[in-house]
């Protein structure tokens, strides 16, 4: 089959695609210059993806200085193509920027602000092809940031490295839209590159025979080509009759072998490979030169600018430039579209920042008598006649005037059996169409939408899932908690029955839970009575007081340990005294109510902490005030639950207070009593004037809500018994979760009041 | 004789096909319902409850028994309009007792977003996703994991101090789409 389609094309004679069309071809304008070489523009705009697939992870930073050809992301994927630096010079940002895409969205652009040296980086030039493997060839591809240079952005490396049985390597060269040369100029100047790289493609590829197609309108290049590919047998350079859109894929291996690719296939699984002429050329750079994709020619043409021609353009140079280059003529009009692509499948920029990427091949700037419908803003869209035109030239055979019906109608089941995604936004339709219905804008919302579709049944599929996981787990974990509970209760029964020591035991201490339920309750009953009639009451209540003994001896034990190095033993003892003092007071007062009592274990643990934390400096006379502080502190405890809390909100305010003044004293000796002695004094009065505003404070608090304040007596407590247990690091935890409860407090008031407003209102 | 004939053709004929449609009955029985199931399908899975069901697999089975259409407020007027193809009935608006306040100004999706500085690690907006899309631990900071998140707005209520919001998703070239309004197209009637 092979043979057949070789002997054939060597006759000259090739297949045909379906339909096509042959727009004016205004290649005259650019197709006689060589390819300019242009100065350096002041900034590059380089966005971080310039193809399809994913952008790569970023290697500099703002501020960074650049060599040309520097990596500027790593590839950690292999749909992912790194960038690189056009030229030497600084980072200045790395920020969103408009990029070169229809929808004029932003992207990651990395801002280079160029120094003019151009100093490459250290390259390693490869004078012999043959030291290398075939694996490292690939890689340095890869590593070159080389995607599709004809306009899709495919990573060439993934192409180069099919492992298909490939029979047919395809060169690209029929650039079969209007306006631009630039693939026409490069094999014109650079003939020998371009097939020194189709020859590393080869080396990769391994196909049958190799074909270059070029449309019969650029004799030049034809003739350039065939100079250079003399000597090999395997390079046939077909010349094909020019008619768009022969440079499309599909179209191509049809015309060139005769085999149409059907819909849903890539080429690469009929053993074609297909590469664009602009690529080859940047695989022999970046193999042989190691330079890699950097710069691209672009074919800056149309009648509005003075100049048209073909540049060498680095990647991320800004449009505007490129147009102050070739003079445009009114640079100054608003109106002036420019259009990225050619003619037919081209988009019209959103901003003159935008950047030249790996793909963009032609600025148009047309003047208004040369493309008139780039200047209007209405659209001339007149009924479909049902002509069939649109039908006879669609190279994909679809049916263009069903599909723009379903698309206006949103029907996306019928455009699907209608093939829509086998169009490939040629533009054929629209240009033949006698009505000027835009009918690939219409194709591309539907493909647009279609594939949003896509998405959200993915989504939704996958949220389904998770939602089933998510039951069948809670289920699950139902079931064990049961399962669990059932277990344990057996398991204490069966021990309860058993008549060893321990279920023995284990019986007795039920009972004595119940006789200490009981004495509570009797106790209650009976306050200040000193001789309790039960035993096991006065056991219980003593229980508790050895409880909050031991809590007062823990934080004694701590500030004797800090309070080592301090010269006065009488005020150690004398403070142990107190604390006595204080555990006897908290006893008395905790057979009432424990509640009460743990409050008061609460305020001496965080008064034992104080003490220790103002170590040396604590003298005889401040620990005895704190002493009768504490004393009173007890005795407002004892009056009821709101008061104490008070008492705790007074407490802590001291306690602040004195950790200041300790902190200040730090600094002066212990001879110095005299004048700690009046800060002290000072304190304390501040400290009554803080106490007097907590009282207040708490006061309206629970006069708003009785139940709220009782919750946050609660919390004060605890809060308190944290901020001793807790290390000082912690603090600011504890006052995030104070604030975050606050703020939820405040949330539900308002609530409550919108509620009660909302009634009364209701009510009226 | 000729009648008798007759009769005994055709009573043989009914007892044929009356067999055969027994076997078939019973021998290509359909267990599960399959409007359901295509109903579930039409159903944008966001699990949210909204419509008084919990989940949308329930709701489809009620709708297949009869229940209102209009009740799926993240499906808005598409999967009405879907789901009253489906059941051969009209469609209806929106019920507005179903629907999440106020209108949605664009039908952007939304997913759920924690301030994270004012997570205090309460769990609650754990327990309440239905599709497990937020990850944290208690005391922790929790997150959402946007590309999990169906935008269904149930954490939000359970947050004591706030700190969930729903933003819409930003547009970028990926779910970018070409918009009818931006490029010179004319509507026809």
């Amino acid at each position: 089959m092979v043979e057949s389609v070789i002997e054939r094309i060597t006759r000259g004679r090739f297949w045909d695609f379906h339909g096509g069309i042959h727009p004016p071809e205004q290649k005259f304008l650019t197709k006689n210059k060589p390819i300019k070489q242009l100065a350096l523009p002041k900034q590059l705009i380089i966005p971080l993806q310039q193809h399809i697939g994913r952008e790569g992870d970023l290697l500099v930073s703002i501020g960074d200085h650049v060599l040309k050809g520097q990596a500027l992301t790593l590839s950690t994927n292999p749909m992912v193509v790194p960038i690189h630096a056009p030229t030497s010079g600084v980072i200045s940002a790395i920020k969103m920027s408009v990029i070169a895409h229809p929808s004029g969205l932003s992207q990651l652009c990395v801002f280079l602000d160029v120094d003019g040296e151009d100093t490459w980086r250290k390259r390693e030039v490869c004078p012999d092809l043959a030291q290398l493997s075939n694996h490292e060839i690939i890689e340095k591809i890869a590593d070159a940031g080389i995607a599709g240079m004809g306009g899709a952005g495919f990573p060439t490396h993934i192409k180069a490295n099919s492992k298909a049985d490939i029979k047919f390597l395809i060169i690209n060269g029929a650039e079969c839209e209007p306006y631009i040369t630039s693939d026409d100029l490069l094999m014109m100047e650079q003939s020998n590159a371009i097939v020194d790289g189709i020859k590393i493609l080869d080396r990769l590829l391994t196909p049958t025979v190799i074909l270059i197609g070029i449309e019969d309108n650029k004799p030049k290049a034809i003739q350039a080509l065939q100079q250079a590919t003399k000597t090999i047998d395997k390079i046939k350079v077909c010349v094909v009759p020019t008619k768009y859109p022969t440079g499309g894929e599909k179209q191509l291996v049809q015309i060139l072998t005769g085999q149409e690719v059907k819909s849903g296939r890539l080429p690469i699984h009929d053993g074609i490979v297909m590469q664009n002429i602009a690529t080859c050329f940047a695989i022999n750079e970046a193999v042989r030169h190691d330079t890699p994709l950097i710069r691209r020619v672009v074919t800056v043409t149309g009648q509005a600018l003075k100049k048209p021609q073909n540049v060498w353009a680095l990647l991320g140079t800004p449009v505007n430039f490129l147009l102050e280059q070739c003079d445009v003529e009114n640079i100054n009009n608003e109106k002036q579209p420019v259009i990225m692509g050619g003619p037919m499948m081209g988009f019209s920029v959103s901003s003159e920042l935008v950047p030249i990427v790996k793909t963009s091949n032609c600025i148009l700037v047309p003047s208004k008598t040369e493309m008139p419908s780039a200047f209007e803003k209405e659209s001339k869209e007149v009924e479909c006649i049902r002509c069939g035109q649109c039908s006879d030239v669609c190279p994909s055979q679809l049916l263009p005037q069903e599909l723009q019906w379903s698309a206006k109608a949103k029907d996306y089941s019928q455009l699907e059996k209608l093939n829509l995604r086998d169009c490939i936004d040629c533009g054929a339709c629209a240009y033949v169409c006698p009505s000027q219905i835009p009918l690939v804008h219409y194709y591309r919302i539907a493909k647009a939408e279609i594939r949003q579709q896509q998405q959200l049944d993915l989504k939704a599929e996958k949220a389904k899932i998770r939602f089933e996981a998510r039951k069948l787990r809670l289920e699950k974990e139902k079931i064990a908690r049961q399962e669990k509970h059932k277990k344990a209760a057996a398991a204490r029964k069966a021990a309860m029955n058993k008549a060893t020591p321990e279920a023995e035991g284990a019986k007795s201490a039920v009972a004595a839970a119940l006789a200490r339920v009981k004495a509570k309750k009797a106790s209650k009953e009976q306050t200040s009575t000193a001789d309790s009639p039960s035993n096991s009451s006065a056991d219980n209540v003593d229980d508790q007081k050895s409880q909050v003994a031991a809590a007062i001896a823990r934080a004694k034990a701590k500030k004797k340990l800090k309070e080592v190095s301090s010269d006065k033993p009488i005020t150690n003892s004398e403070t142990v005294n107190s604390v006595a003092e204080v555990e006897a007071t908290s006893t008395q007062q905790t057979s009432p109510e424990d509640k009460k009592a743990k409050i008061a274990a609460a305020v001496a643990r965080a008064k034992a902490k104080k003490l220790s934390k103002s170590t040396e400096t604590t003298d005889k006379a401040s620990a005895n005030e704190e002493i009768t502080e504490e004393i009173s502190v007890q005795k407002t405890v004892n009056s009821d639950d709101k008061k104490a809390k008070i008492a705790a909100a007074i407490a802590k305010a001291k306690a602040k207070k004195l950790k200041n003044t300790a902190s200040i004293s730090d600094g002066e000796k212990q001879s110095d009593d005299a004048p700690i002695q009046n800060t002290v004094n000072a304190d304390d009065k501040k400290a009554k004037v803080a106490a007097a505003i907590a009282k207040a404070k708490s006061k309206a608090l629970s006069k708003a809500n009785a139940k709220t304040a009782a919750e946050e007596k609660v919390e004060a407590s605890e809060n308190d018994n944290n901020g001793d247990v807790l290390p000082d690091g912690a603090t600011d935890k504890k006052a995030k979760i104070a604030a975050a409860i606050a703020k939820a407090k405040a949330k539900k008031k308002l609530k409550e009041t919108n509620a009660v407003e909302e009634n009364n209102q209701d009510g009226v | 004789m000729n009648i008798l004939l007759a009769i005994l053709v055709l009573g043989s004929i009914a007892a044929i096909f009356g067999a055969l449609l027994g076997f078939a009955s019973v021998r290509f029985k359909v267990d599960a319902d399959p409007i359901v199931d295509q109903l579930d399908a039409l159903l944008p899975q966001t699990q949210c409850g909204q419509c008084g069901y919990p989940g949308c697999k329930p709701y489809a089975q009620a709708v297949s028994e009869g229940e209102a259409i209009n009740k799926c407020a993240p499906g808005g007027e598409d999967t009405i309009k879907k789901i009253a193809d489906l059941m051969g009935v009209e469609v209806q608006p929106l019920d507005d007792s179903h629907a999440t306040g106020d209108t949605p100004k664009s039908n952007r999706p939304k997913v759920a977003f924690v301030i994270e500085e004012d997570c205090i690690g309460c769990t609650k907006c754990i327990q309440a996703c239905p599709v497990d899309a937020i990850i944290g631990a208690a005391k922790q900071m929790h997150t959402i994991i946007i590309d999990e998140c169906t935008g269904c707005d149930l954490c939000v209520a359970p947050c004591p101090v706030d700190c969930i919001e729903m933003r819409e998703l930003p547009d970028t070239i990926h779910n970018w789409q070409w918009d009818l309004t931006s490029i010179p197209v004319k509507q026809l009637d």
